[in-house]
């Protein structure tokens, strides 16, 4: 039989007895009622109860079988399984059905499933953050097992090339040995973080300033959703964006003042990343000097401070913690942002300060490494979660770092909405 | 003793000129975004428009024995190399299925090569000057034209421009979407009732909260590498399907759901709690009959604003093989896929100069959806904003 | 300072009410520093301020009391334009001092914010040190500029709001970093340090405890020597200690305006007296 006739099977199945379950269970709860007895709760609530105790066990028994089958490889022959699991889904019909008494809580022992299962669908979100860091620490000791971790922190070139060879056994053939010195993916990444963020930070600041402190309501009204919608275009077209239309427009410049620019330079995803960044540098600091009490600013131009002078000694050093805390952010976002530097930055590894040329960064080089068809455990693919690592570490403490600040900044004005 | 006001305004007066430069220097930042705004747009429609129409061409096509064998020959010589190969390909195809065409001439109007299409355009074009020369006597005899490009929407994807279209893309995006969706929401709107309605206030809740706060900003790509590590090396989901990808952002989803909800709760007052607690409503009854149906609104504008994001993300799919060229519309939620973004990924590094325009092309449909999407989702937030 | 609107002098008048200032307390200084007639104001369609005329006097302490939303703090804000700030306000009549309306359209109201400062409610100590909360306007206005004059002024602002001897050894730390009494006196010091004539003082003691309210009401007592007060309040027991002038508002009028005795022994009208002796408010 199929696997999938068998879940079909299963749950067909399941269903009759749940019906059967809900239908016993309401009769019989009924019959007692109408005997004249009170109950502890309404009919309809021991029907579920029932359904609940002849479903769960059946599921979980099924879950479990399949679970030791998959991971282990347990040879369990899948008819025995479902007939086990079927067997304890009855039992759980009776039980469910015995347990329709005027002295037992069923709501309560409903509630105390729901509140089981939601504390259970909010553990996902902790699974998901150690499959995270699982999954990538896992891969990255493998790839340091086979590649020093010195090397890889200080290391000046990454040349992975010959790696793909070794993991084929044929690591004699290869002209040099496979070098795994990240420090020009870094290098790439810092520049392309650092040009996005010159464009970023004071273009969204100053738009936050100008919507928070100057512009009349309808431009504002205007302005919020023009920002949004820039937040919400796809890197993937910011990315085309950049090699198509920015990056040959920087050649063309570059060329104009007889700067030999290339195609991939640095500067064309540096500055589109910026601009995508805008808005969340502006909304994020539009928030933090919204929320800074007004009595500061009163308390300004009570001293005869003008609208400026307010604005740049008291309401920009008050946000100052918020302000920080989302280039954090913003900063942390570049850094991960894979995209826009796929498509328009280098694919060579180059360590150099000049943003003309073309360079690498560290997504670009997870991107090229999991695509094409590589054997999974040569260096080359496990560099990739090496990379990982370093970026997850990176962009953890920067948002550890902003969250920190922003509850300062939090507690210092007692506000609750940021 | 004091100074007059006029002193004070003469002193004044430099301030004065700093403040306003301020006001101005940051009216023109604002108006800078605004800018980078009209110009991209711009750029894309023009760039991305002319996707929507296609040159076809009128010919004449000779359903002979030999066409059956080699296609090339149903068409004359000189307009041998305007016509689209991929039409010419189903010719043979065409003639089995009516064979009553066999030995017929017919004057017909066929999808013509992407290099004419992008001649007849204005664009950069490969064609040799004796074959322009064909296309312009064709125009001028109205035996080319420019028509709307049905093409683009009712195929998938393909080598030769003219044939390339989004409908594989789209529906891989609506699939790995519905897998998102379907793991997502439920999870979300769990974990944000249990965060905000039944969880105590100790150390293991607040380490939930700043975990699933740290999850939203964690870069997309690390999502990929977790869906590679997890679902497809260690769970045996197939690479490239649907429900890889959908798991995927189902992950990266959740933060944003977990949060919208839990903010549309925190917006039901705590009067509302009260008085069905005090009508003898348990917890659960409370937030099932009370609480939920009063957030709703917002629980649905943060996950259409998730699903968006969710649709236009690209990075964690490349990690999870979603690139692959895929001619015909999936099926099934585990056979291979691509989705819209990862197309245009795609549609972008090919070389030939008709893909910018399939590329932008697709680029407008994807935004349009998306606007779409974030415009129903703030229309939600206006019409059901309440203010207690 | 120099006024030009010369005043005239008001013998003692009985069974005023408004619409007519009236000055009648004979130890005070009789110098005219504002001048308000026919005031009203809008917020919108809701007329806040009626018919507002009043004198106010240089170097006494004068008192705006009345009920919670009877317009005092509207008033007061009225006097250094802060309403400025408030979008939909609309103001007809006359504020004068030195001269000149404070709402003509040439009048710099930053200038006039120099003249006439102000202290709020709560505390709102700028996110600087104690000593660049004082020394902040004063450099920015250039009234000092070489650093031994700034620390001197800095030392008799603080000296001046009776603050110096608690944070002299602790300049350098936060202003949010004082307790509530101290941060209040920490502004009253950052106002006086650019030395305006007259100082608005907004329910000063309000969000304060009761020493620290005694403490600043000493203070205002020492600081009309050198600046015009004006304060407003709901508590009438503080009036009554401070004030020389006190000013009865209600529901956006001024019911009665006369010197602090007067007002709180022999009340003109009903409304004010019945306010006084706790009938409503």
């Amino acid at each position: 039989m199929q696997t999938n006739q068998i879940l079909a099977l299963f749950c067909g199945t399941l269903l009759v007895l749940g019906l059967i379950a809900f239908f016993l269970g309401r009769a019989k709860a009924a019959r007692v009622r109408a005997a004249g007895v009170s109950m502890h709760a309404q009919p309809d609530q021991y029907a579920w109860f029932s359904v609940l105790s002849t479903a769960g066990p059946a599921i979980l028994v099924g879950a479990v079988g399949a679970f030791v089958m998959l991971l282990l490889g347990a040879e369990i022959p899948t008819l025995y399984l479902l007939a086990a699991s079927l067997v304890v889904g009855c039992a759980g019909l009776a039980m469910g059905v015995y347990l329709v008494r005027p002295d037992f809580h069923a709501r309560k022992a409903i509630e105390s499933v729901i509140r089981f299962f939601l504390a259970g669908a909010a553990l996902i979100s902790i699974f998901t953050t150690f499959g995270i860091l699982i999954s990538i620490v896992g891969e990255a000791i493998r790839f340091f097992q086979m590649q020093s971790f010195w090397d890889f922190i200080t290391g000046t070139t990454w040349n992975p090339g010959a790696s793909f060879l070794a993991a084929a056994g044929r690591a004699e053939e290869g002209a040099s040995a496979a070098q795994f010195g990240s420090i020009p993916l870094f290098a790439g990444t810092f520049m392309i973080t650092a040009l996005a963020m010159l464009v970023a930070i004071p273009v969204g600041l100053l738009s936050a300033i100008y919507m928070a402190e100057f512009a009349p309501q309808k431009v504002r009204t205007l302005a919020k959703p023009v920002l949004e919608v820039l937040a919400g275009i796809p890197t993937v077209v910011y990315g085309f964006f950049a090699a198509i239309t920015v990056a040959p427009l920087i050649v063309d410049a570059a060329g104009f003042f007889g700067i030999d620019a290339s195609f991939n330079n640095a500067l064309a995803p540096g500055i589109v990343m910026g601009i995508m960044i805008i808005p969340f540098i502006s909304s994020l600091s539009d928030d933090v000097i919204n929320s800074v009490p007004d009595s500061m600013r009163q308390g300004s131009l009570a001293l005869g401070m003008t609208k400026g002078e307010t604005i740049r000694d008291v309401v920009v050093p008050a946000a100052l913690p918020g302000i920080i805390s989302a280039s954090l952010l913003a900063v942390s976002r570049a850094m991960g942002e894979t995209m826009i530097v796929v498509m328009a930055a280098g694919m060579r590894p180059n360590l150099t300060a000049n943003p003309f040329e073309d360079m690498t960064t560290v997504t670009v080089r997870i991107v090229a490494a999991l695509t094409g068809d590589q054997e999974f455990a040569s260096a080359e693919t496990l560099s990739a979660f090496a990379l990982g690592l370093v970026l997850f570490v990176v962009t953890l403490s920067l948002n550890l770092v902003s969250v920190i600040m922003i509850r300062r900044f939090r507690e210092k004005y007692r506000i609750n909405n940021l | 003793m004091s100074q007059s006001f006029d002193e004070i305004s003469a002193q004044l007066r430099r301030r004065h000129r700093k403040s306003a430069r301020l006001k101005w220097v940051s009216m023109g930042a604002l108006g800078l975004a605004g800018l980078f705004l009209v110009l991209f747009f711009a750029d894309m429609l023009v760039k991305g428009l002319p996707a929507f129409q296609q040159t076809q061409i009128q010919v004449q096509v000779d359903y002979s024995e030999r066409a059956a064998e080699l296609p090339l020959a149903a068409v004359q010589e000189d307009v041998r190399p305007l016509v689209s190969r991929g039409y010419l390909r189903l010719i043979p195809g065409r003639m089995e299925d009516n064979p009553e065409l066999l030995g017929t001439k017919r004057m017909e109007w066929v999808l013509a090569d992407a290099e004419v299409d992008q001649y007849l355009k204005g664009h950069y074009t490969r064609l040799h000057d004796k074959e322009k020369a064909v296309v312009d006597e064709l125009k001028a005899e109205g035996r080319a034209e420019l028509r709307f490009n049905t093409t683009f929407f009712t195929s998938g994807d393909s080598k030769m421009p003219e044939l390339a279209g989004i409908a594989s893309a789209a529906m891989g995006t609506v699939m790995t979407l519905l897998v998102t969706l379907a793991v997502a929401f439920p999870i979300g709107v769990m974990t944000a009732v249990y965060l905000e309605e039944f969880a105590p206030d100790n150390r293991f809740t607040q380490l939930i909260e700043i975990n699933i706060n740290n999850l939203a900003a964690i870069p997309s790509i690390l999502f990929g590498l977790l869906g590679l590590a997890i679902f497809i090396n260690f769970f045996g989901v197939p690479r490239s399907s649907p429900l890889v990808g959908g798991l995927t952002l189902a992950l990266m989803t959740l933060p944003v759901i977990i949060i919208a909800t839990r903010t549309a709760l925190r917006s039901v007052p705590d009067a509302i709690r009260h008085a069905a607690f005090g009508v003898g409503c348990s917890r659960w009854q409370v937030v099932r009959d009370h609480v939920l149906p009063l957030a709703l609104p917002g629980i649905m504008t943060g996950s259409i604003i998730g699903l968006a994001q969710a649709m236009g993300e690209t990075a964690p799919l490349i990690i999870v093989g979603m690139v692959a060229f895929i001619p015909d519309v999936t099926a099934s939620f585990s056979d291979a896929a691509t989705v819209l973004p990862a197309q245009i990924f795609t549609w972008a590094g090919e070389p030939e100069r008709a893909f910018i325009e399939k590329t932008s092309g697709g680029i407008l449909v994807l935004l349009a959806v998306l606007i779409t999407l974030n415009a129903t989702a703030v229309v939600l937030r206006k019409k059901f904003e309440r203010r207690w | 300072m120099n006024i030009q609107i010369s005043e005239r002098k008001m013998g003692p008048m009985s069974g005023h009410s408004a619409g007519e200032p009236v000055v009648r307390n004979d130890n005070a200084n009789h110098e005219l520093s504002v001048r308000v007639r026919d005031l009203n104001l809008w917020y919108g369609q809701n007329q806040a301020l009626k018919n507002i005329n009043v004198d106010v006097f240089q170097k006494n302490v004068t008192a705006l009391i009345g009920p919670s939303g009877c317009g005092k703090s509207t008033f007061l804000r009225c006097l250094n334009r802060m309403n400025d700030l408030i979008p939909n306000v609309r103001l007809e009549g006359l504020i004068s001092m030195d001269g000149r309306d404070v709402n003509e359209a040439r009048m710099d109201e930053v200038a006039l914010r120099r003249r006439v400062g102000m202290v709020f409610q709560k505390p709102n100590p700028f996110p600087k040190s104690i000593y660049d909360n004082v020394a902040y306007a004063p450099r920015m206005h250039d009234l000092v500029s070489r650093k031994a004059d700034v620390d001197e002024l800095v030392e008799r602002a603080l000296r001046d709001a009776g603050l110096w001897e608690e944070v002299k050894d602790k300049l350098q730390e936060p202003g949010t970093s004082l307790s509530g009494g101290q941060q209040q006196r920490l502004c009253i010091a950052r106002a006086i340090a650019v030395q305006p004539e007259v100082i608005l003082m907004d329910e000063p003691t309000s969000a304060l405890d009761p020493i620290s309210t005694a403490t600043i009401e000493d203070l205002m007592d020492k600081l009309k020597q050198q600046f015009t007060i004006i304060t407003v309040t709901h508590n009438m027991q503080q009036a009554a200690r401070v004030a020389d002038y006190t000013a009865f508002f209600h529901l956006g009028e001024l019911i009665e305006y006369n010197d602090t005795q007067t007002m709180f022994s022999n009340p003109a009208t009903k409304k004010a007296e019945d306010y006084i002796t706790g009938r409503y408010g």
